[in-house]
């Protein structure tokens, strides 16, 4: 019999999470990460895989509010799994390859100048993930799915 | 060391005068770009940054730090002291830069991520 990382019987069905994150309001963007911190923490997942996922929400949250204009977070966690689904209709990303390279960024001076623009987010997000994917299209959007495993 | 060994070193000001101070220190990052500090995992660490928008606060808690430093003499708005406490992350105050705060830190046996290089 296996057993999920936060209790089997607790996890017998998968619990959906949804948060809509704004993209005016830069003070705000991580409230969705920290609150899915402390429901995971609540829940009895390990420290080590919490932290693997506020991680990456986080630096996907950060994106949406940054470059998207704001988007849609579907949180989905099973016992051996928690699966995050970051989705904008914002100006979506010209050149993926670029994107993921570690330093490149679009980010404007003043955005740089609130700790933003590094060009490592899409970096972090790939190192703590367990999968990582990312589809975009310039005038449509842009969708990141992330699954981390405990 | 402690969080009271930090500010002594660091000559700081204390702006979160309500939260313990004798929580432990085992590892400090110096970083004005928040992916960077989110790029290592560190164990009850202090932030020392240069930054005093509330992201830093968010950043600091996203890696479960216990401390932020501020550097050049910087003092954070109602905001960022507010969640900081809320979150129970000390916040101190130096007047030193970046780089002689950091130094002081490391000779005082602080240490970065084991995987920083
Ligand atoms: N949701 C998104 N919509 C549009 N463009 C995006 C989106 N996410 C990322 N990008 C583009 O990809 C680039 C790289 O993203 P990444 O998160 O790695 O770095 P950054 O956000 O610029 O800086 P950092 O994350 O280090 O603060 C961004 O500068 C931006 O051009
Ligand atoms: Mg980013």
């Amino acid at each position: 019999m296996r057993r999920g990382c936060a209790g089997r019987r607790m996890m017998a069905e998968p619990i959906r999470i949804h948060y809509t994150v704004t993209g005016d309001d830069f003070t705000q963007a991580g409230t969705a990460s920290a609150d899915l911190k402390s429901r995971l923490r609540t829940m009895g997942f390990p420290a080590d895989v919490i932290r693997k996922v506020t991680i990456s929400l986080y630096e996907g949250e950060i994106n949406l509010v940054i470059h998207a204009g704001g988007g849609e977070i579907e949180v989905t966690v099973s016992g051996d799994r928690i699966k995050l689904v970051l989705s904008d209709s914002g100006p979506g990303i010209e050149d993926i390859e670029l994107a993921k390279r570690e330093g490149w960024s679009s980010a404007p001076d003043e955005i740089r100048s609130l700790g933003f623009g590094a060009g490592m987010g899409i970096p972090n997000m790939i190192k703590y993930s367990d999968s990582f994917d990312i589809q975009s299209t310039p005038g449509v959007g842009t969708v990141v799915t992330m699954e981390i495993n405990c | 060391m402690t969080i009271k060994e930090v500010r002594s070193v660091l000559h700081a000001e204390l702006l979160t005068p309500e939260l313990e101070l004798s929580t432990q220190v085992h590892a400090a990052c110096g970083a004005d770009m928040m992916s960077d500090v989110l790029a290592y995992v560190k164990d009850q660490a202090v932030l020392v940054t240069g930054l005093n928008n509330p992201q830093v606060v968010r950043t600091a808690d996203m890696m479960d730090m216990v401390c932020i430093c501020l550097v050049r003499g910087k003092i954070p708005d109602e905001t960022f002291l507010n969640l900081a406490s809320e979150r129970g992350i000390v916040v101190l105050s130096s007047h030193m830069t970046m780089f002689t705060a950091c130094g002081l830190l490391y000779e005082a046996g602080l240490r970065g991520a084991k995987n920083d290089g």
